[in-house]
């Protein structure tokens, strides 16, 4: 369907392009500011030029070797974490019954945590890790395991990672869920009739399905675990050590908690620079599977 | 027929894995404290309600939750009634830099709140809207306008034109023609756009913390408060817990029937 | 290859405990020869997709049991039935090229690659599709898609049956006859059992050696388009079958005379003993019946209009409150209100409650 080419469109996007500049352009525009200044307190600010972006991607200073160790941390991380919600996403939606009560059951189960604000999906884990007083914990240090969040730097990744896992599977699931439902079920007695193996079903029909979806989930995910702030920062605080802080909760602690409005500034900048290159790979493969969709619908 | 083995037994796992946490801090918030920090009980030997009898009492807890929903309300309303011409004008019309705006509004979605925090302190203490509900409701249009865009867009472009141009050759106005026709049209598209802002909208902390002192202070907020000089008030914590969860769970019941196209954005 | 019989088969989406009169499928023994082409013929929900999915074992029977060659498999799986079955819309898988598509059944079945290739190559042949081979499935008009769904049918040189489940919905009418005659050729090249559900009566007689009518879950009528023409077994097949379709009128009949509106109209059989209290009819089709001038000892008729088919006119009548059609004689100067209607009595059929009776000569 070709769309008209109309510039009055332009008036029905403003509202929304004015409203989202208001609240992406004005405060990014103080960022830039500050990030080129150093101020000793009292409000006096002085130019500092690119000393701060200097000092930020040089491995050698505090601010550098703070960033890249929470950089590869953050990204660690975000592999983790996909290389286990991704796969276990798929294969609960495989596991889904397709039609009955059960359905909007596991539904209401499934889309809870992701309901649940994100400090109180900290608190739920602080609580239900706790060797002390969480099940968790207690079972898995009366199983011999000396379990502990707070200061041992292996249990409390695990933690967090659980943690993710435990909330944002879901949405994976949610999305591959919707997807699978999408597929006709000529296409299951098809593959019945020409003798295809589950794996085969799974491999010809249901990924072929689920890649646009997937798409978006692998997107989604990897950007909010690269944002992740409060869910670690309230199980472990960025513990034990540095071990469990990743750049948000790096750039909050220079920003409000040491109030170093140049380094926080520099580090935003680049964080944020990231973030849209990553997203602009993302988008220029998902509107390519889109216009190749097109094109397809076109020749038939 | 394309089920795959075990499934009852992966999705039966799961599921226990997901309610799990849940159960515990229910079970926590139906103990006194002297319970919780004594003896590991699988159920409250002695149930009190005397947590929540404390929220429910101490206005600083409950006001907590009003300003929370206060937020998160006035942005829904915002996020939607914003996207709705936008999403319309996307999904029908080329114009100058509409993919560059596009793709312009949807990084916005996947930008960090910690990026944003500091300077969201300066600006909305500038003009003056700090500490109310406003201020996070504007400061959450961030992520959710762009999002509600997106989603809407799909639902738009589902309709097919023809209905578009009928109504105008029928002699609807513009405005008669969106509230009409297209809105009842794209009403589940609505209904999802509105459930996400929603739950974005509730599950962050990090703006609302920072946007807020004292007057719009939100539930996330106050339970951060939690720790007293006795140590850590654990039943009162996990009280507090329970009733962030029982919105969202309120919400996820009403449109249950609806997760499933939604979590598709009307894209599949 | 195999001859299907199919004993007391019946289905019910109900369960068994559902009434018999809500069967999707009532009862029904009947056998498909080895190497025949068959049309399950009849309107939507008549049960015709149930039985084909019966056979396939999409569906599995609330009662009865299917043989193929005499070996029960109503308890076996689809695939180890070994059919194959073209569905309404067509199926492809997205991921593979064309070639892949028709090699899909084969190789999920462990056949040596040589002997897919060989194959792959004999269908695509058969159905023009070698220069896509190489293609991606999904760049294709839907008429191209449902071939290969067809040659994922046919590919396998073993299957009991191939099953069609109104393959042609999605083509294009001037591909259909294309498509149709295609399969025609098919099933003798490649000497298949073929079923093929239809609600459009062309489609049936055309393709098929036999038709099979189905209405409301019964199985009312097998027989060669022929068989269905001269002598429908059930006023159902009358009407459903030729175009108009076959005229029904209630009669008083005894004997060798059938008399509608006090007018005798003769028959070729005598019918002396029809059921007591049954519905009786005469059923002609428009075929036999030529309109003429009126007069006395001819039934007479009220004209509505004249239809013009191009190969012949029929009038279209009102005998009494009941709908008439009959041939207009070529040449014949239809008058403006009434005619008289001539029957060719060796094509008058009586029927009582719906089922065509025999009569003695």
């Amino acid at each position: 369907m070709d769309k008209t080419v109309n510039q009055k469109a332009w008036l029905l996007v403003l509202p929304v392009f004015l409203i989202v500049a208001f609240s992406a352009i004005l405060p990014l525009m103080t960022v830039v500011n500050y990030s080129v200044q150093d101020t000793f307190g009292n409000n006096q600010f002085f130019w500092n030029g690119l000393g701060w972006f200097k000092e930020l991607l040089d491995p050698s200073t505090d601010l550098g070797s703070r960033f890249f160790a929470s950089l590869w941390r953050n990204l660690l991380f975000s592999g983790i974490i996909l290389a286990i919600e991704v796969p276990l996403g798929i294969v609960v939606a495989l596991s889904m019954p397709r039609q009955g009560w059960g359905v909007a059951a596991c539904l209401v189960i499934l889309a809870l945590p992701l309901l649940i604000p994100w400090n109180v999906v900290g608190t739920i884990w602080q609580i239900f890790g706790r060797p002390d007083i969480g099940l968790l914990g207690y079972v898995l240090n009366h199983m011999g395991f000396d379990y502990n969040y707070v200061s041992n730097d292996f249990d409390a990744w695990a933690t967090v990672v659980v943690m993710d896992v435990w909330h944002w599977t879901s949405l994976v699931t949610l999305l591959c869920y919707a997807g699978l439902k999408s597929i006709p079920d000529a296409y299951y007695q098809a593959a019945q009739i020409d003798g295809a193996s589950r794996w085969a079903v799974f491999k010809a029909i249901q990924l072929p399905k689920l890649h646009r979806v997937l798409l978006i989930a692998v997107l989604l995910r990897f950007m909010d675990s690269f944002m992740i702030y409060t869910e670690p920062f309230v199980v472990t605080g960025g513990g034990p050590g540095n071990s469990t802080t990743f750049i948000s909760i790096e750039l909050v602690k220079i920003a409000l908690g040491q109030f170093d409005l140049g380094k926080a500034a520099a580090l935003s900048l680049v964080y944020n620079l990231i973030i849209i290159i990553v997203c602009w790979v993302f988008y220029t493969v998902m509107t390519n599977a889109g216009a190749d969709r097109q094109a397809n619908k076109g020749v038939a | 027929m394309h089920s795959i083995p075990g499934r009852r037994i992966i999705l039966s796992l799961f599921l226990i894995f997901l309610l799990l946490p849940i159960y515990w801090l229910v079970n926590m918030s139906f103990k006194t404290n002297g319970e919780i920090v004594s003896t590991m009980t699988l159920w409250p030997h002695k149930p009190t309600i005397a947590n929540y009898m404390h929220i429910f009492t101490d206005e600083s807890w409950y006001s907590g939750y009003i300003n929370s929903l206060k937020y998160v309300a006035i942005n829904t309303v915002i996020s939607i009634s914003f996207a709705l011409p936008a999403a319309y004008a996307f999904s029908r019309y080329r114009f100058l830099g509409d993919k560059h705006l596009f793709f312009w509004l949807l990084s916005n979605r996947m930008a960090p709140p910690a990026v944003y925090a500091l300077p969201f302190f300066n600006l909305y203490s500038a003009i003056g809207l700090f500490d109310t509900p406003w201020a996070v409701a504007l400061a959450h249009c961030l992520f959710n306008v762009p999002l509600a865009v997106w989603i809407l867009e799909g639902f738009v472009s589902s309709v097919p034109r023809e209905i578009d141009e009928t109504a105008f050759l029928d002699g609807y106005s513009f405005p008669k023609f969106f509230v009409k026709i297209l809105m009842p049209l794209i009403a589940s598209g609505i209904g999802v756009a509105a459930f996400f802002c929603f739950m974005f909208s509730w599950v962050e902390l990090l703006l609302a913390r920072t946007l807020t002192s004292v007057d719009a202070k939100p539930i996330s907020a106050v339970m951060t408060r939690t720790v007293s000089a006795a140590g850590m008030d654990w039943g009162l914590l996990a009280a507090a817990g329970v009733l962030t969860i029982i919105p969202g769970a309120l919400v996820i019941w009403f449109v249950r029937n609806y997760i499933a196209r939604g979590f598709a954005l009307g894209r599949v | 290859m195999a001859r299907i019989d199919l004993v007391d088969l019946a289905h019910s989406y109900g369960g068994p405990a559902a009434p018999e009169d809500s069967f999707a499928l009532k009862p029904v023994s009947m056998t498909w020869r080895q190497g025949g082409a068959y049309a399950l013929l009849g309107p939507s929900g008549c049960g015709k997709t149930t039985l084909l999915n019966l056979i396939s074992g999409i569906v599995a029977p609330t009662t009865g049991k299917i043989l193929f060659d005499g070996v029960d498999v109503t308890s076996l799986t689809t695939r180890e039935r070994n059919i194959a079955q073209v569905f309404q819309f067509p199926v492809i898988y997205d991921t593979m090229t064309v070639g892949q598509n028709l090699a899909f059944p084969l190789k999920n079945r462990g056949v040596p690659r040589a002997q897919i290739d060989a194959r792959v190559a004999e269908i695509a042949g058969l159905l023009d599709l070698e220069p896509y081979l190489r293609r991606k499935a999904t760049r294709l008009t839907a008429d191209a898609k449902q071939k290969i769904s067809l040659g994922r049918g046919l590919v396998r040189s073993d299957v009991a049956a191939v099953l069609f489940d109104e393959p042609l919905t999605v083509i294009d009418p001037h591909l259909k006859w294309e498509l149709r005659s295609k399969l025609k050729a098919l099933h003798r090249a490649l000497d298949l059992t073929m079923i093929y559900v239809t609600h459009d009566q062309t489609e049936a007689l055309t393709f098929a050696e036999t038709v099979v009518v189905m209405h409301d879950g019964r199985v009312v009528q097998a027989g060669t388009p022929e068989e269905l023409f001269d002598k429908p077994m059930h006023t159902f097949v009358g009407y459903f079958i030729g175009s108009p379709g076959m005229n029904i009128m209630p009669a008083e009949v005894k004997g060798r005379e059938a008399r509608i509106n006090g007018h005798v109209i003769a028959l070729n059989r005598s019918y002396d003993s029809l059921p007591v209290g049954a519905k009786i009819e005469i059923g002609v089709r428009p075929e036999f019946v030529n309109v003429a001038m009126p007069a006395p000892g001819l039934l007479s008729a009220q004209i509505d209009r004249i239809d013009d088919l191009g190969r012949a006119r029929f009038a279209r009548l009102r005998v009494g409150d009941v709908k008439f059609a009959a041939r207009v004689p070529v040449g014949f100067a239809v008058p403006a209100d009434q005619v008289g209607l001539i029957f060719d009595t060796s094509h008058v059929h009586v029927y009582a409650d719906s089922h065509l009776v025999e009569g003695a000569p």
